[in-house]
C-alpha cells in the first residue's frame, strides 16, 4: 500500500518533472534574466563602470593597484552607487572563484541585532583565509587577490547603537586579515567610534549628464524608443536618484509592452525588432509621469490660477473646485504639496515676505499628512490659505 | 437578490466601461509574463478592487473566481490570540491587515511568509507565482509596511503583492519606490451616466436621463454611492420622472439638521444639543472625519465668502486632531464651539 503510494507519487513526480523540464528548459535562462530587475542587471561591473564618481574611483583604483585597502565608510543620498561601488571593487579584487569565500554581504533585510555582530560577523572575521586552490596564473594576473576577506554592511545607520559598539573592538582585533566597508545615507549615524576607524568616502548627488547618459545607455542596450525628453524627465522624476529612474523606465518599458518576448532572439536581430515594435511601444514623457505620479502641468497651472486673488470676491468657489476634482482624480496630496512648493518657491513674482509665510504653512501641512489627516481637507485648506497671504493679509 | 453594485460588477478587463487606457496598460503587465508589484490608489467607488480582480482573471483565469473565506488565528508575541479574516482561492489570497488594528504586523509577516514559502501546487497554473490583495494598504502601521518591504524582496519569485490605498502619502517610500504605482481615477459624471443607463436597461427601468445626471452630480464621483442611490430611487418609488427626490442617506441627513441648527443659534445650550447629535452619529459607527467632513461642507455653503477660508482652516486643524487624539467627540465638538464662535463674531462685527 505504503510503496504503490510512493511509487505513484513518484512517477507523478517524474513525469511533472520531464513534461516541465521540456517545457521551460529552453527560456529558463532568458526568462530568469529578462525578469531581473533593470537595477541588478546594469549594476556597474568594474570600477570604471561607476557613474560620475571620479574621486573616489580614483582612490580606490589606487588601492587596487596596492592591494591594500583601509576599513571603509560610504556615505551619501540613496541611488547614487554606494553599493555598487564596494560590489565591483570586491569583484575586480577577488574574481569569482574567491568572491564567495572572502565577502560577507549583510543588509537591512537580514537580522543584523546585536547577537548577529557578535555571532556571525566575529566568526567571519575570526576565520582564517582560505588558501585557493586550482587558481592558474592567469586568475592571478587578472585578478590581485590579496590576503583579507571584506565584510560589508549595507544600510548600516539601521543599525543599533549597542550593534554598532559591538563591532569597535572586532574591527581592530582581526585587522590583519578582515576589512569593513560600511555604507549608510546618514554618516552622522554612524557612531563617533567606528566613523573614525574608517577612511570615509563621500558619494555626491549624480549630476544629470552622468545620469543621462547611464539612462539612455539602457535604453539603448534594451532596445526601447523614447519620446524626445524622456531622459530629461526621468531625471527629474528620480530627483538624483538613479536607481529610482532606472526603476521608472523599467516600469514604463513594462507598461507600454516594450519589452523583448522571450520566443524573439536578442542581439542578433535588434534592428528588426525593433522595427516590428516601434508603432506601439514608444515610452511617452507622459508615461513617465504617470508612473512617478507626478501632476500634470496644466493640473497645477489651474490650482495656481485659482488662488490667485480676485478683484471680486473671494477665491473659494475656483479653489474649492479645482480641489474637488484633484482628489476625485485620485491625486497624492503628498505629490501635490511637493510640486505646489517648488511652484511657489521658485516663483519670483511673489514678494519674499510672503514666501517667508507660505513656507510656514507648507512644513505645517506636510506634518499633517504625514499624520494621517484627510486629504481634501489639508489640500483645501493650504491652498485658501496660501490664498489669504497671496492677497496680502 | 444581490445589489446592483455586486450584480453588474464587470469581471474583466474588457467589461470594464471607462479608463479604457488603463485597462489595455493592465492587460499587457498580465501577459508579459512578467508582473511586478502594484500599488492601486484613487478615491473610493472608483473602481479599484474591481479592476483588480479583473487582472487577476486575466492572469489566472477563471480559477481566481471560486473563492472561500477562512478564520485563522494568529499569536502574538505577547500571547493574545488574533482571530482574522482571509478570502482566498487557489490562486489569490485577500487580506485587510488594517482589521487587526496595531498587530496587523504580526499577520503581514507570519502570513505572507508562509505563503511565499510554499509554490505553486497547481502544475497547470499560468503563473508560478500567487497574488496577495492587500485592502487598505494605507491603514497598514510603519512596523507592517517595514516588514512588507523585506517581504517583497526576498520572496518575489512566489509572491507578488498588490496593495489597494485611498491615497499613497501614508505608504512608505521604500515600498512606493519597489511597486508599480496605478492611478485610478474617479469615473467622470458622464461616465456615471452612461453606468447608470445601462444597469437601467439591464434591469428593465424605465429611467430619466435628467434623474440620472442628478445622481452623477450628488454622488460626487463615486460610482458605487451612485448605484445604490440609483436603486434606492427605483426600490421607493413606483413611478420615477425627472423630478423625484433623491433620498440623501439618513446619516448625511442628521448632519445637514445639525449644521441648521448651528447656524440658527450659537449658544452653550445648543452646543449641548448638538453634542447629542454628534454621540448620535458616532455610535451609528459614522467615521469622524466623515461626520466632520460633511458637517464642513453644509456649514460653509451656507456663510458668506469672507469667513469661509477659516472655516477650512479650523476644520482641517481639528480634523488633525482627531487623528492623533484618542476620544473623538472633543475634537468634534471643539470644531462646533469655534465655528460659532467665529460666525457669531464675523456677524457682530466685532472680535471676541
Amino acid at each position: 500500500m505504503a510503496a504503490s503510494f510512493f511509487n505513484n507519487k513518484a512517477r507523478a513526480a517524474a513525469a511533472a518533472a520531464s513534461s516541465s523540464s521540456k517545457l521551460k528548459a529552453g527560456d529558463n535562462k532568458e526568462d530568469s534574466n529578462r525578469l531581473q530587475p533593470w537595477v541588478e542587471k546594469y549594476r556597474p561591473k568594474t570600477l570604471d563602470d561607476v557613474a560620475a564618481q571620479d574621486h573616489t574611483t580614483k582612490v580606490l583604483q589606487r588601492t587596487l593597484q596596492a592591494s591594500n585597502l583601509p576599513h571603509m565608510l560610504f556615505y551619501g543620498p540613496p541611488g547614487t552607487g554606494k553599493t555598487s561601488t564596494i560590489l565591483a571593487l570586491a569583484k575586480s579584487l577577488f574574481g569569482p572563484a574567491l568572491y564567495r569565500s572572502r565577502i560577507l554581504e549583510l543588509n537591512a533585510s537580514d537580522e543584523r541585532g546585536i547577537g548577529i555582530v557578535r555571532d556571525k560577523v566575529k566568526n567571519f572575521a575570526r576565520a582564517q583565509l582560505s588558501q585557493p586552490t586550482g587558481l592558474d596564473a592567469a586568475y592571478r594576473a587578472q585578478y590581485p587577490c590579496p590576503p583579507f576577506k571584506i565584510i560589508i554592511l549595507d544600510e548600516a545607520d539601521s543599525m543599533t547603537q549597542d550593534a554598532q559598539s559591538a563591532l569597535r573592538r572586532t574591527m581592530e582585533t582581526y585587522s590583519r586579515i578582515t576589512r569593513f566597508c560600511l555604507v549608510c545615507n546618514y554618516v552622522t549615524r554612524i557612531i563617533e567610534p567606528l566613523a573614525s576607524r574608517c577612511s570615509k568616502f563621500r558619494f555626491k548627488m549624480l549630476d544629470n549628464s552622468a545620469a543621462g547618459d547611464r539612462i539612455s545607455n539602457i535604453a539603448e542596450q534594451e532596445g526601447l524608443q523614447l519620446e524626445d525628453g524622456v531622459v530629461d524627465t526621468l531625471i527629474r522624476c528620480g530627483d538624483g536618484d538613479l536607481r529610482r529612474a532606472i526603476t521608472y523606465l523599467q516600469s514604463a518599458a513594462r507598461l507600454v509592452g516594450a519589452t523583448k518576448l522571450p520566443a524573439v532572439k536578442d542581439a542578433d536581430d535588434d534592428a528588426e525588432m525593433t522595427d516590428a515594435g516601434s508603432n506601439s511601444s514608444v515610452i511617452t514623457v507622459r508615461s513617465i509621469e504617470e508612473i512617478a505620479g507626478v501632476l500634470p502641468d496644466g493640473i497645477l497651472d489651474s490650482l495656481v490660477e485659482a488662488m490667485q486673488p480676485k478683484s471680486g470676491g473671494s477665491v473659494y468657489e475656483a479653489v474649492s473646485g479645482v480641489i474637488t476634482d484633484l482628489v476625485a482624480d485620485g491625486w497624492s496630496a503628498t505629490q501635490l504639496v511637493g510640486q505646489l512648493y517648488r511652484r511657489v518657491v521658485f516663483n519670483e513674482a511673489i514678494p519674499d515676505i510672503q514666501k517667508n509665510k507660505i513656507v510656514m504653512l507648507f512644513s505645517e501641512m506636510d506634518k499633517r499628512l504625514v499624520d494621517g489627516s484627510d486629504e481634501h481637507l489639508s489640500m483645501l485648506d493650504l491652498a485658501l490659505r496660501i490664498a489669504g497671504v497671496l492677497r496680502g493679509n | 437578490m444581490a445589489l446592483l453594485v455586486d450584480k453588474l460588477r464587470p469581471r474583466t478587463l474588457d467589461a470594464l466601461s471607462y479608463h479604457p487606457e488603463l485597462s489595455d496598460r493592465l492587460r499587457s503587465l498580465a501577459r508579459s509574463g512578467d508582473f511586478p508589484h502594484l500599488l492601486v490608489y484613487g478615491p473610493s467607488g472608483a473602481g479599484k478592487k474591481t479592476r483588480v480582480i479583473a487582472t487577476l482573471k486575466e492572469l489566472y483565469g477563471p480559477g481566481v473566481e471560486k473563492i472561500k473565506i477562512d478564520a485563522r488565528v494568529f499569536q502574538t508575541t505577547s500571547n493574545r490570540k488574533l482571530e482574522f479574516n482571509i478570502v482566498s482561492s487557489v490562486y489569490h489570497l485577500e487580506i485587510t491587515p488594517a482589521d487587526v488594528g496595531t498587530y496587523d504586523r504580526v499577520v503581514v509577516q507570519e502570513l505572507l511568509k508562509e505563503v511565499a514559502q510554499t509554490q505553486q501546487v497547481d502544475l497547470g497554473a499560468k503563473q508560478r507565482f500567487k497574488v496577495v490583495v492587500i485592502n487598505e494598504a494605507d491603514h497598514l502601521t510603519r512596523d507592517a509596511q517595514a516588514a512588507l518591504r523585506r517581504t517583497m524582496e526576498k520572496y518575489s519569485p512566489n509572491l507578488r503583492l498588490i496593495l489597494l490605498a485611498n491615497s499613497t502619502s501614508n505608504i512608505i517610500a521604500p515600498i512606493r519606490s519597489r511597486t508599480l504605482l496605478v492611478r485610478v481615477a474617479a469615473p467622470t459624471e458622464n461616465d456615471i451616466c452612461s453606468a447608470l443607463h445601462l444597469a437601467g436597461k439591464k434591469e428593465g427601468w424605465t429611467e430619466s436621463e435628467v434623474l440620472n445626471k442628478r445622481i452623477a452630480k450628488e454622488s460626487g464621483r463615486n460610482l458605487r454611492r451612485a448605484l445604490l442611490m440609483f436603486e434606492s430611487i427605483y426600490a421607493q418609488n413606483e413611478k420615477v420622472t425627472d423630478k423625484t427626490l433623491i433620498p440623501p442617506p439618513d446619516w448625511e441627513a442628521l448632519v445637514t439638521l445639525t449644521a441648521d441648527e448651528i447656524l440658527a443659534e450659537r449658544s452653550p445650550a445648543r452646543l449641548l444639543h448638538v453634542r447629542a447629535r454628534l454621540y448620535d452619529l458616532l455610535t451609528h459607527c459614522i467615521p469622524p472625519t466623515t461626520i466632520l467632513k460633511t458637517l464642513t461642507f453644509k456649514l460653509v455653503a451656507r456663510v458668506d465668502d469672507a469667513l469661509k477660508p477659516d472655516v477650512i482652516k479650523w476644520s482641517a486643524f481639528y480634523e488633525h486632531r482627531i487623528k492623533l487624539g484618542s476620544k473623538v467627540i472633543f475634537h468634534l465638538e471643539a470644531f462646533v464651539a469655534k465655528f460659532m464662535r467665529i460666525y457669531e463674531s464675523y456677524l457682530m462685527g466685532m472680535d471676541f
